[in-house]
């Protein structure tokens, strides 16, 4: 699992715009949202938590259909599936290289983009600590929305037509959390909320997106 | 003993819902019909909403159906994963677009309704917002049906998309919950209170009545419109195996 983990890093890496690609789009995100509302700082402010979120949603969901899509194109995907190790972990290891080739660094980017839309200062930890918690949900949702649509030719607006909707609990956690931070209110129930939706994707959807994934390489 | 399963066998099924469906078509159509008649004429105006208080026999009955629809959904698609019906599959993948056309009936009466009463069309409200969330679901248990070519590893496919979605639908109801305290009324058709006479905090009968005849009458309709798209379903799939064979042979 560890050497299947490292191959995809490594891969995600030399064939280039892995890290960078989603991090441009979530730059260029809010760049646009401040030129759509306008360069007010108070109204950017309030909206920056809520922003932040849905522009990590977003960038997560740009890279998703990559994450079957080459291996079935070469065919290791195969490859995998017969191999030793259950498909269940292939699909998990899978999530967890697509968090930290995708998840992470928006993470410790928000923070910064916080900076520039006039993020209040207790924000900024909520902020990078909901991410932080929320992001690896948004992962294993979306591996299971690519094990969904892998097979498909023109898979990749189906892939968000499935996947967004499910995303929605845990953005609205997310953003609350954020939002309740920068405004300085208890920020627990949430939270705890967060890291429920969290564990429980990554403890059941790897189970249902290696059914599906047998199912599509059948 | 005579198996309910025996109408997994398409010819079984086909033969029975033929026989069944002139009789619930014309039980939905009467109950229609006789619900909103006297619904709409022969129940008296709030007197506060006036006449717009009509629209919940729309309103109400495909609400209702919009989620029952879903739960058809899931059950068949349980079926069908462990029991490899196909008319099991097929159900579902007929009832899909009719639960997402009451989901939008319920969405469009409530904006109409709600202009004249809430003074908005839409509101960001708990009821409302998991009721888009559902439709959202829709779209894409449809959308996936239509994408993938095969029709087993669709059916395969849209089970499991189904069984997720019911937990996320759910997950989503309840976290809008906590998002937005809403404008939508609570519970009032069906309260525990209501079948021991408690009236105070309930619909009153006047309405409630001719209500429940439009309800059963949505249920009527759903289940003809159900089999009868089943039906269709089995004698395309026959129709695209016997063009396949022409071709062969």
């Amino acid at each position: 699992m560890i050497a299947l983990l490292r191959r995809d890093l490594t891969l995600a890496l030399r064939a280039g715009g892995g890290f960078g690609l989603g991090l441009a789009f979530y730059l260029i995100l809010v760049a646009l949202v401040a030129f759509g509302v306008g360069p007010e700082g108070a109204l950017l402010a309030r909206i920056a938590p809520g922003i932040l979120w849905v522009g990590a949603l977003l960038a997560c969901l740009l890279s998703l259909d990559r994450i079957f899509a080459l291996d079935r194109e070469d065919g290791s995907l195969e490859l995998l599936a017969t191999a030793p190790l259950p498909l269940e972990g292939i699909v998990t290891m899978k999530a967890l290289a697509h968090w930290i080739t995708t998840g992470l660094p928006l993470v410790v980017a928000a923070p910064l983009l916080g900076l520039m839309l006039n993020l209040p200062g207790p924000g900024f930890a909520w902020l990078f600590v909901s991410l932080l918690i929320g992001t690896p949900a948004l992962s294993v949702l979306g591996t299971f929305g690519a094990a969904l649509t892998v097979g498909l030719k023109r898979g990749g607006l189906l892939l968000s037509l499935i996947v967004l909707p499910l995303y929605v609990p845990t953005l609205i956690f997310g953003a609350e959390v954020a939002r309740r931070g920068a405004e300085g209110l208890a920020v627990q129930t949430p939270l705890l909320l967060l890291a429920g939706i969290t564990c429980g994707t990554l403890a059941l959807l790897p189970f249902a997106s290696a059914a599906v994934l047998r199912v599509n390489l059948r | 003993m005579r198996s309910l399963w025996e109408y997994a066998n398409p010819k079984k099924f086909i033969e029975t819902s033929q026989r069944v469906l002139p009789a619930v078509t014309w039980a939905s159509v009467a109950c229609l019909v006789v619900g909103l008649i006297w619904g709409f004429f022969f129940t008296p105006e709030d007197y506060r909403q006036g006449s717009t208080v009509k629209i919940i026999y729309l309103h109400v009955p495909s609400a209702l159906m919009a989620i029952n629809a879903w739960f058809m959904m899931l059950l068949a698609s349980l079926i069908w994963l462990i029991r490899r019906h196909h008319v099991s599959a097929l159900a579902a993948r007929a009832a899909a677009p009719i639960g997402a056309v009451m989901t939008m009936i319920a969405l469009a009466t409530g904006a109409i309704w709600g202009q004249p009463m809430w003074g908005t069309w839409w509101v960001w409200d708990p009821r409302l917002t998991s009721f888009l969330i559902l439709f959202l679901f829709y779209l894409g248990y449809i959308a996936l049906w239509a994408a993938v070519e095969d029709d087993d590893t669709a059916a395969d496919l849209t089970s499991i998309l189904c069984i997720v979605g019911s937990v996320f639908a759910v997950l989503s109801r309840y976290a809008v919950n906590f998002w937005n305290q809403g404008l939508h009324q609570g519970a009032s058709v069906m309260r525990a209170g209501a079948l021991a006479g408690d009236t105070e905090e309930r619909v009153s009968n006047v309405f409630a009545l001719p209500l429940f005849v439009c309800i059963a009458g949505f249920v009527l309709l759903f289940v003809a419109l159900v089999l009868l798209r089943t039906q269709t379903e089995i004698r395309a799939r026959r129709m695209r195996a016997l063009v396949a064979r022409e071709r062969r042979g």
